[in-house]
């Protein structure tokens, strides 16, 4: 419903470009001045977590953020625990490296 | 000393250097001894903009290396007194604007000038980064369209993180938003942001609006800097936005659709 009325053609067109440049712009905002390695860091700690659970790419979640005067870094994993994984033998992992 | 004026955008094509020309030659007009420099190194196109092509010696390269001095390649405007034009070199080789060359001539210009304006390439690469890094000022030349604005919000953070004032904690650069090829009947019908919607998605303070003018093109092709034609709406808007940058208070023109359209959008539009 929500996108329909976003992308209608009865809307005015500068409506939906001012709308689309709030959202990507915040998600830049956010995304700038954070340190270069934290695409790996996300990338390690799927690898590791995935080693005990089975976890997509899109469970994780890495930030960067501020309280006050010290910055957090901030790690979200979500996990299923149904699917636990059998402790994986080390072989197995070298055939998935990083 | 003089003042450090970038012009920049981030996104190519958006009136950069007709916006450097015009500002220049206002605040020339208003009495302020000026110089426009091209930090565009390879595409030099402020010459021809400013009129001054056929008058080139010695370019911005040459005396940071010290094959010329600064008053062998000043150029001299031939319209005003206070104006003029410092062009870049056609080298292939982005490099040659090395930091501290730069800093050396800005260094040497500041003693002759009241307000020296850079005009940048765009991108966000060396050429671009080197024109904004020893900025007092930065106007974020703006089009009313999803990617300018998106660069110019990049630009406006590479400024707060990257300029000489940033990295030596200093006041910061002082940001201006500067919209221009604005076209108010199409603003009206809700086919282009408002200025008001890039206003409040930048969240800088607006320094004016250019309208999206035929004279540009007329003052580009006879090679003369917009504000020194008193018929064009463009060069008009530019000289109010240089005089609210000297800190006078001027309504905003040219932002509504012209009178001809007025009673269209008082009565639905068409
Ligand atoms: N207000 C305006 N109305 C109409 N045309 C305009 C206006 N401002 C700029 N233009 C036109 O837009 C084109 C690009 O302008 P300009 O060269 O100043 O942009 P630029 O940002 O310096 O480009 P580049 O990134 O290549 O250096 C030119 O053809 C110019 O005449
Ligand atoms: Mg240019």
């Amino acid at each position: 419903m929500r996108l329909w009325n976003l992308f209608s053609p009865n809307r005015h067109s500068a409506a939906i470009a001012k709308e689309r440049l709030k959202i990507v712009l915040a998600h830049e905002r956010a995304g700038r001045g954070a340190p270069d390695f934290l695409p790996r860091l996300q990338k390690e700690l799927i690898d590791v977590v995935g080693r005990y659970v089975e976890i997509r790419d899109d469970m994780i979640r890495v930030n960067l953020g501020k309280q006050g005067e010290t910055s957090l870094l901030e790690i979200n994993i979500e996990i299923d625990p149904a699917k636990p994984r059998p402790p994986a033998p080390r072989p197995a992992m070298a055939a998935n490296p990083g | 000393m003089a003042k450090v004026i970038v012009i920049t955008s981030g996104k190519g094509g958006v009136g950069k250097t007709t916006t450097a020309a015009a500002f220049a030659a206002g605040l020339a007009l208003r009495g302020h001894r000026t110089v426009v420099i091209d930090f565009d190194v390879g595409l030099r196109n402020l010459d021809l903009i400013m009129g001054c092509e056929r008058r080139v010696v010695f370019d911005f390269i040459n005396v940071i290396n010290g094959d010329a001095n600064l008053n062998q390649a000043l150029i001299k405007d031939k319209r005003n007194d206070n104006l003029y034009i410092f062009p870049t070199s056609q080298t292939r080789d982005k490099d040659a604007l090395k930091r501290d060359g730069v800093e050396r001539v800005l260094a040497e210009l500041t003693q002759q000038f009241d307000y020296i304006i850079c005009d940048s390439p765009a991108g966000i690469e060396h050429g671009a980064i080197t024109a904004l890094y020893f900025a007092d000022s930065a106007i974020i030349v703006t089009n009313p369209e999803v990617s300018s604005v998106r660069d110019s919000d990049r630009i406006i953070g590479i400024l707060s993180s990257r300029s000489r004032r940033a990295e030596r904690n200093e006041p910061p650069v002082d940001i201006h938003l500067l919209l221009t090829r604005y076209d108010p009947a199409r603003v009206a019908k809700g086919e282009m942001l408002t200025v008001e919607d890039v206003k409040e998605i930048l969240s800088i303070p607006l320094l004016g609006v250019i309208p999206e003018s035929e004279s540009v093109l007329r003052a580009s092709n006879t090679g003369t800097p917009v504000t020194f034609d008193p018929e064009s709406a463009a060069g008009r808007a530019y000289l109010d936005a240089v005089a609210r940058f000297l800190g006078e208070q001027r309504e905003m023109r040219f932002v509504k659709p012209e009178r001809r359209s007025f009673i269209r959008v008082l009565f639905g539009r068409a």
